[in-house]
């Protein structure tokens, strides 16, 4: 495995200072692939994307292409792009709001087009600030420029874009509570079926959700092809994708990478990528795709950075984040932690969920400070069982959303890989690494 | 109302009653309220326009108060109860007085790892308050953030959901007597100033444009509809 010369497909501008405006934007190459999508039909755009079998960057993996040929069939009424970013450790569409603004718009314009819908959606979590700013100036650039609003480019094609502002609350990155939130309710998750956005979504109309990375693929993919994209990658991950790298590593950051080719081992330790564990120390464990994914061991480490590989080794690339844990990490207190975070943020409508997630939290905390007792183990395990039945991967839905399954992900992985550093947190009152 | 009206006592004027009713209108300046009609217009319903509008009239009040709640559900035609019952859902929105500046200091895995719960626990120490007080001079809110997705500058730290990068105890001091100070100001606006750019101009395609195609579709979602029902016998 090694670390291949792939082209920067999302990526390309970031060095430039100046990448979010449009003139550094122009004079790149922007919105040329939006302008030669005009020349297509809206089924020949289509086509491409899924010729590039360009899998969603959201944390499900769906392909892009497949969902829209699906919709395709049914008149879709609106486009909502995914921008709420909030599942821990991931960090890969900031950066594409912040740095290359024009990119998302451009990409958003070509998938209205494909699905010729008029009016479009950008729903930015409110934490970003900069970002909000950065998208909304673009856009009144992109409006100035002739690419957005009434008969775009010439083209006869009229498309409406708002960039619409979160406000806090990781749940509002599930597409049906995304939708709600977008109503102005509360974000709760829609019970499927009947509530796919593609069938009822948006004021109850069809309506495609797609995830900020994945439309920011598309501008190149118009201007090089779907084959080109295809030619990337290997098997069903194609393309370069964005990771997210932090925890204990020398250079945490977001590296833009070709699929399969590479492995988390190069993604960790290459001196150009993430650098190595600082002090040399011993690698314990890392999480591939975002907390809602059951951890890897050194043991897994030469995998490669592929959707169907990681899932085959019993895990997810999900949102493309990756936690580096070094030796001196407590287990116990990081699962902990991610446990905390799901029991803030379920959204309280199903029981497994929000009962679920404060008892686990609760035990979790009691050992980590020293007062578990050895059945709490099985109280554990027995508690994610009535979240995730059969505590399987994928794991089984007993409730409105995938929240409340991924609870168990962080707990299993703990107790299954350190299961002594539970037993010496319970017996000796305390935290071995302090 | 139905029915008869009570009958009025012909008696003196009724005193002005004790509690205080709140009506709508008057409490946001008119310039924001041109701003809030802005925003409402950009969606096909008034009530998608909620969330923005809270965070409009957070950036006029540092929070959201109770007079601006009743404006905005006037606003987007829903009750003042439904607004603050939908605004309590999100973190960033605040229906109690929060300081001039909010530090949010991320404890979430990454920045777990990198020293965030000592951070936060310097910075409770440092400011004299626990999370989710306000110092007393009502410069600084201090918060327990979850992951706001800049975890390769961990620990994180935001003031009002502006970056500031990776702190340490030494810094993050330094930063709070630069925000004291107004040293900050260009980068970090003063209360929850959430968005300074706004959108130029309206909605930029027609709504009769947009009536027309969504009439188009809603044609062909009836079509298919009778073609379903075709189905089913
Ligand atoms: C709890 C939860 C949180 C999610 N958060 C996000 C998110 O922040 N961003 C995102 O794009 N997708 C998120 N998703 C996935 C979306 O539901 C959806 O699959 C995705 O936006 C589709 O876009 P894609 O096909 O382009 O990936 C989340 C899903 C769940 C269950
Ligand atoms: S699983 Fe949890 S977060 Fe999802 S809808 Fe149910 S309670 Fe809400
Ligand atoms: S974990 Fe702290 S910003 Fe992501």
């Amino acid at each position: 495995m090694a670390i291949t010369e792939a082209p920067k497909i999302v990526t390309a501008r970031m060095g430039h200072p100046d990448s979010h405006t449009l003139e550094r934007y122009l004079a790149t190459g922007g919105y040329e692939g939006l302008r030669k999508a005009l020349t297509m039909t809206p089924e020949a755009v289509a086509a491409e994307v899924d010729a590039a079998s360009l899998l969603g960057r959201g944390g499900a993996g769906f392909p892009a292409g497949r969902k829209w040929s699906m919709l395709r069939k049914n008149p879709v009424s609106y486009l909502v792009v995914n921008g709420d970013e909030s599942e821990p450790a991931t960090f890969k569409d900031h950066l594409l709001v912040e740095r290359d603004p024009h990119q998302l718009i451009e990409g958003v314009l070509i998938a209205a087009y494909a699905l010729q819908v008029s009016q479009a959606f950008i729903y930015l979590r409110g934490e970003f600030a900069l970002g909000l700013e950065r998208v909304q100036a673009a856009l009144n650039d992109a409006y100035d420029h002739g690419a957005v609003g009434e008969d775009i480019f010439g083209s006869g094609f009229s498309i409406d874009l708002v960039v619409h502002p979160g406000a806090g609350a990781y749940i509002c990155g599930e597409e049906t509570a995304l939708i709600e939130s977008l109503e102005g309710k509360r974000g709760f998750p829609r019970i499927k079926p009947p509530f796919f956005p593609a069938a009822i979504g948006l004021y109850g109309e069809p309506t495609v959700v797609n995830n900020v990375e994945t439309m920011s693929n598309l501008p190149w993919i118009m201007l090089h092809g779907g084959a080109a994209f295809a030619a990337l990658g290997e098997g069903k991950s194609t393309g370069t994708r964005l990771f997210a790298l932090a925890g204990h590593v020398r250079h945490p950051g977001v590296f833009e990478i070709e699929m399969v080719k590479t492995t988390f081992a190069d993604l960790i330790f290459a001196p150009v990528l993430g650098g190595g564990i600082p002090g040399d120390r011993q690698l314990k464990a890392f999480i591939p795709g975002g907390v809602s994914a059951p951890w890897f061991g050194p043991e897994q480490v030469d995998l490669p950075l592929g959707q169907d590989e990681v899932a085959g080794a019993g895990s997810m690339l999900g949102s493309g984040s990756v936690v580096v844990m070094d030796e001196d990490t407590c287990a116990v207190r990081a699962a902990w932690r991610i446990t905390r975070f799901f029991a803030r943020e379920s959204c309280g409508q199903c029981t497994p969920c929000r009962e679920g997630s404060g008892w686990l939290e609760r035990i979790m905390a009691r050992i980590e400070s020293g007062h578990g007792r050895e059945e709490d183990l099985d109280l554990l395990l027995d508690a994610c069982d009535n979240i995730a039945p059969g505590l399987t991967w994928p794991p089984q839905q007993t409730t409105i959303c995938v929240l409340g399954p991924s609870i168990p992900s962080s707990i299993g992985s703990a107790i299954k890989m350190f299961r002594d550093e539970f037993l010496v947190h319970i017996k000796e009152g305390g935290c071995p690494f302090g | 109302m139905t029915g008869e009206p009570p009958p009025t006592p012909a008696a003196a004027p009724v005193p002005a009653p004790a509690v205080r009713t709140r009506k709508a209108g008057g409490h946001l300046t008119p310039e924001v309220l041109d701003q809030a009609r802005q925003l409402i217009a950009l969606y096909p319903e008034p009530r998608s326009a909620l969330i923005p509008l809270c965070h409009l009239a957070q950036g006029q009040d540092g929070w959201l108060c109770p007079d601006a709640i009743v404006e905005i559900a006037d606003l987007v035609g829903l009750t003042p109860a439904e607004v603050r019952g939908t605004a309590s859902f999100y973190d960033m929105l605040h229906t109690e007085p929060v300081g001039t500046y909010v530090v949010s200091v991320c404890t979430n895995i990454a920045c777990l790892l990198r020293g965030a719960e000592e951070l936060l626990e310097h910075a409770g120490a440092s400011l004299g308050i626990g999370v989710g007080g306000t110092t007393t001079d009502g410069t600084i809110t201090l918060e327990e953030a979850e992951c706001l997705a800049d975890c390769d500058r961990a620990p994180c730290v935001q003031v009002n959901h502006r970056y500031v990068g990776a702190q340490t105890p030494e810094s993050f001091d330094r930063l709070v007597a630069d925000l004291r100070a107004g040293a900050r100001d260009g980068e970090v606006p003063r209360h929850g100033t959430l968005i300074r750019v706004r959108r130029s101009g309206g909605l930029r395609v027609g709504r009769d444009r947009i009536a027309a195609e969504r009439a188009a579709m809603a044609e062909a979602k009836a079509r298919r509809a009778a073609e379903a029902e075709k189905g089913d016998h």
